[in-house]
């Protein structure tokens, strides 16, 4: 969908040669610290800015050449952006609903509106904050809100910018549970994070920026795989007590001893072969602590990799 | 519904429920004319000095029309489009691709509505206490009303565009309306004021607007002169209005 993409501005190059597919039906998640051109390419793909070089298409659309017709298929919530003060949160909904309606084929009847608008009002939990104004709203509803107003005339594709941004933990968990109906309805995501729970709770797949560039794409779980360094082993055995070799346990990368304390590194068949070794070496019974490696940690050590380049 | 329709309406529903332009442009012109009326009657000097010559009712009528012009052009437009800007409302309409037509469209309906009701509060006070004379050249009064309704409106969405919050913007629009007010003619008549603030005067669109306004309502002909001047303040702010918006949105 998105090839080589470039796009600076003046000197400054924010997104420079990023290529990536989002696949219908899917979550796909675009991570990356401030500033590593995460909403940039959101933009242009969008159609907000014109872009210095690259191809997008959008099922099959141009949203550079046919900004329109791709914003037909397109639902966005943006970063940084907000509605009216003193207008309603049903008004908001009339409002851009109406927006969906410019193209022929689009058939609403007024009570079909009216029922489609309490839906979504029912579904994002707003059907009490109906008649309040947007200023009244709390930082969770009025993100859902703006959610709800992207996805409001049911686009095919909806890009969402920092959702979760300023919600507590309840809301951030009702707005996934949106976001994943929202996708069993058909809609494919494309979703803009900071969070990593959040990329690895909803998205299929994700890929990660650095200043402008992209430095990794897959499933979550194949990053944590290659990119996470494994799963780090710990335990306590007395000082006087011989160790198995380590050397001979498949799947290992680390290996440290600090007096009483072991650290181990490793992937694959490396978490089973210890269990061996250690029963054999008569200590079974130890205490192990066990570390699984994390999105984020794959997250910071890609996005540091490509700063120290 | 169309879209400029919906969102004309909605603007409209908003101007409503923002209490400093509602009171700027349909609460003080009338009041601020009343007090005016209460002091000065409508009986014309007889020397023919002051108030051009006709009585401060028929000289302040026609000039608070033009004022209330003025109001929505510095307070109650700049505050908006500031707010808009500042908020992110501009970048989420661009978003969803609202046609900037509705944009532009909703925003003069507001304004002509604000300025028709604002019109029809004070010429009703002016008639029902001082009957004051309908004008004499509709026409001419209309054209005014129009030009310098256009006018103001570049006003304002240059300073909304130009002025970095909502906040300045109402500081400084509040500043400029009580100085135009002051200086224009729509506080002490015009003959009363020294040689350096008549220069300022001459300055500020409202003066010329008032004047504009007040020829063809006394019966004085359209002044090509005065409305020309308003036209080109209206080409000018519009010229600079469109790009500072479009490169601070």
């Amino acid at each position: 969908m998105v090839e080589d993409l470039r796009k600076a501005y003046g000197t400054v190059v924010a997104v420079n040669g990023v290529d990536f597919t989002v696949a219908e039906g899917e979550i796909f998640g675009i991570l990356g610290p401030n500033g590593s051109g995460k909403t940039t390419t959101v933009e242009c793909a969008y159609g907000l800015r014109k872009t210095d070089a690259g191809r997008i298409r959008i099922f099959g659309v141009d949203p550079q050449e046919q900004p329109d017709r791709a914003a037909e298929l397109i639902g966005i919530q943006l970063q940084d952006s907000a509605l009216p003060d003193r207008l309603k949160t049903w008004e908001a909904l009339r409002l851009f609903g109406e927006l969906g309606r410019r193209s022929p084929g689009a058939t609403a009847t007024a009570s079909g509106r009216a029922t489609n608008e309490r839906d979504v009002l029912e579904q994002w939990g707003l059907a009490e904050k109906r008649n309040a104004a947007f200023a009244s709203l709390s930082g969770g509803q009025r993100q859902r809100l703006l959610v709800a107003l992207a996805l409001v005339n049911r686009p095919r594709l909806v890009f969402l910018d920092e959702m979760t941004t300023g919600l507590d933990p309840a809301a951030r968990r009702d707005a996934w549970h949106v976001i994943q109906q929202a996708r069993q309805a058909g809609t494919t995501v494309v979703l803009v994070t900071h969070f990593m729970d959040e990329a690895e709770e909803l998205c299929d797949r994700i890929c990660v920026l650095s200043q402008g560039r992209l430095v990794a794409q897959d499933t979550p779980a194949r990053l944590i795989s290659t990119y996470g360094g494994g799963i780090r082993v710990r335990f306590d055995v007395p000082d006087d007590v011989a160790l198995p070799d380590w050397d001979r346990l498949p799947g290992l990368r680390e290996a440290h001893r600090l007096k009483t304390t072991v650290e181990l590194r490793g992937s694959g068949s490396f978490l089973t072969a210890l269990g061996a070794a250690l029963t054999t070496a008569g200590l079974g019974d130890t205490d192990l602590s066990v570390e699984q490696p994390r999105l984020e940690d794959v997250y910071l050590r890609l996005t540091n990799q490509a700063e120290e380049i | 519904m169309p879209v400029t329709v919906a969102l004309s309406w909605t603007e409209l529903k908003l101007f409503l429920r923002e209490p400093v332009t509602v009171v700027f442009t349909l609460a003080l012109p009338p009041l601020v004319l009343y007090v005016l009326a209460e002091v000065f009657g409508n009986t014309p000097d007889p020397q023919g000095h002051v108030y051009r010559g006709v009585g401060a009712m028929d000289y302040y009528t026609p000039a608070y029309i033009a004022l209330i012009i003025g109001s929505f052009g510095l307070i109650g437009l700049p505050v908006h489009v500031a707010s808009y800007r500042e908020r992110g409302v501009l970048r989420r309409f661009q978003a969803a691709r609202m046609p900037v037509r509705a944009i532009v469209v909703s925003q003069l309906a507001v304004l002509f509505a604000a300025v028709t009701a604002g019109a029809v509060i004070v010429v009703t006070l002016a008639k029902v206490t001082y009957h004051v004379a309908w004008p004499v050249a509709w026409p001419g009064v209309l054209l005014a009303v129009l030009v310098g309704a256009l006018a103001f409106a570049a006003i304002g969405v240059l300073l909304g565009a130009a002025l970095p919050t909502a906040r300045a913007a109402q500081g400084l629009g509040v500043l400029l309306w009580f100085l135009m007010l002051m200086v224009s003619g729509g506080g002490p008549p015009p003959e009363v004021l020294g040689g350096a603030l008549r220069e300022v005067a001459t300055f500020t669109p409202l003066k010329h607007l008032i004047v504009a306004v007040q020829d063809p309502w006394l019966g004085r002909g359209i002044n090509w002169a005065e409305l020309g001047i308003v036209a080109a303040i209206l080409a000018v702010a519009g010229a600079l209005a469109v790009p500072t918006l479009r490169k601070r949105t």
